[in-house]
């Protein structure tokens, strides 16, 4: 099993490891998700680490027309530093997987995918890569999510006196130095809904750089598992669950990452089509009205009859009731509609809800 | 008090037992957010599923160690599930059971052999 360069750290800090797509990775410290989820959630700042997820290099000079064919979201369009969320598709329009890229230049993006899908990706990416472009995985670098209302705030003070992280605007990368003079990639974006930043930093500061997070009253470190009743509160899908090859961006509800101007993409005839046409499924929220835990897998019905499964469940410790996300027949299922989720053969009351089950405190894109 | 290798705890007055899980098995699954709890006058044999835990991470059957009826169900958990991981062996337990045959419990362990059995894992 891999394992990342903070392993011996999260079992010092009595993390529960558990084995996350082929990594050894912390599922909750002693606090237990529920108090890590409310504390990241409440005011204060989790620190996570997500290094198994892939961080890569794309360059060259045709590195925009690459992008805009391998996503269907048109780069020429992006400014210097602007993060883009978007997916890769395949020839049938699926998803391959979700991901963050941000142009550092017009010849230079980062690139920063699931840890799950790291091979399939760069395989796909080197498969249909222009000669002219070079494509390097960075595995040199750690990447330390740190997300709460008071991100910011603990952040700024392990950086250069001469830094102002506040500049940083919602969805941007800025190049930051520690108060050590070590460069470090912040990037104010997340997976929980908080505002917060995701660092890239080399694997041999990032040590030192999470111990003195942790060092801070405010900052508590966060597993796996909050990580992920942080985003399914949020609406956010998670790839390999709530996304796959077979879905594509227009079903998962995701289409404001086509840009109009981009027709050219990978898989563009079925999800264009989709797009003016509609689709026979669409991913929608659900959320249980009486109590019980729905997960993965439990059958959703209406009137009795079977409308879809959940792709992902789970307690909500904000809403104190489980929800969860699933695709359904937009013809047939909308908002509002009462439905049951069934677990260990019992059908509990629920409801189509609205996927974002928590409002989104990320900071407003400033330009 | 006794306690089980599928890490429940039986506490016997008069014909009555009442069950609950124990600190390891609390501990283990991480705060409760959910309870299921058995219907009173349901009856089941010995070692049948008869409630069940879930923490945000996963949900566990509760096995019950004696034979016998449902009595009593701590309605409380419904409202406060984590009563489980806070009191434990007071105010977390599970159900009474008005047991049929006391011998159900002649493998069962007493705290010292408990933690020993804790221990041996």
């Amino acid at each position: 099993m891999k394992s990342t360069a903070l392993n011996q750290t999260h079992r010092l800090q009595g993390a529960k490891m558990v084995e996350f797509a082929g990594y050894d990775m912390p599922v909750q410290y002693s606090d237990g998700m529920l108090k890590e989820h409310e504390w990241t959630r409440q005011g204060n700042v989790g620190i996570f680490d997500v290094s198994h997820m892939g961080q890569f290099f794309i360059e060259g000079v045709d590195v925009v027309k690459f992008l805009s064919t391998i996503t269907p979201t048109d780069f020429s369009l992006s400014q210097n530093f602007q993060a883009k969320y978007t997916v890769l598709t395949n020839e049938d329009g699926g998803i391959i997987d979700d991901l963050i890229i941000t142009k550092i230049n017009d010849q230079k993006f980062f690139i920063v995918l699931n840890a799950g899908c790291k091979e399939k990706d760069a395989n796909w990416i080197r498969k249909n890569l222009a000669n002219n472009l070079k494509f390097e995985e960075l595995t040199e670098r750690s990447l330390i999510a740190i997300q709460g209302q008071k991100a910011q705030e603990v952040l700024s003070k392990l950086l250069a006196n001469s830094s102002n992280l506040a500049d940083l605007a919602y969805m941007h990368l800025g190049f930051f130095k520690l108060k050590s003079g070590q460069e470090i990639f912040v990037s104010r974006t997340g997976y929980t809904g908080e505002d917060g930043f995701e660092v890239s930093i080399e694997n041999n500061l990032v040590e030192k750089f999470w111990l003195d997070l942790s060092a801070h009253s405010e900052v508590k470190p966060i597993g796996l598992g909050a990580r992920d009743s942080l985003r399914l509160e949020m609406g956010y899908p998670l790839y390999g669950h709530d996304l796959d090859d077979s879905t594509s961006v227009v079903e998962a509800g995701i289409s404001w990452v086509i840009s109009k101007t981009n027709t050219g993409f990978i898989g563009a005839k079925r999800v264009l089509n989709e797009k003016t046409n509609g689709v026979k499924r669409k991913r929608m929220g659900v959320k249980l009205l009486d109590r019980g835990v729905a997960r993965e897998g439990c059958e959703v019905r209406k009137d009795g009859k079977k409308i879809g499964v959940l792709t992902s469940g789970g307690f909500s410790p904000t809403l104190k009731i489980s929800i969860g996300q699933g695709y359904f027949d937009p013809l047939q299922v909308k908002i509002g509609d009462q439905v049951s989720v069934v677990i260990r053969d019992r059908e509990i009351n629920a409801e189509i809800s609205s996927i974002n089950f928590v409002e989104a405190k990320t900071k407003a894109i400033k330009k | 008090m006794k306690y089980t290798k599928d890490h429940e705890w039986v506490k016997i007055e008069g014909d009555t037992a009442t069950i609950g899980i124990t600190q390891y098995a609390a501990e283990a699954l991480g705060e409760l957010v959910y309870v299921e709890l058995p219907k009173i006058g349901n009856k089941y044999n010995k070692h049948d599923a008869f409630a069940v835990v879930e923490s945000s991470k996963s949900a566990s059957d509760v096995y019950i160690p004696v034979a016998g009826e449902v009595v009593a169900v701590n309605d409380n958990l419904n409202s406060a599930p984590e009563l489980i991981n806070n009191s434990t062996y007071q105010d977390g337990w599970i159900a009474k059971v008005k047991f049929t045959n006391l011998e159900d419990l002649s493998e069962a362990m007493d705290e010292a052999e408990y933690k020993k059995y804790l221990q041996s894992k």
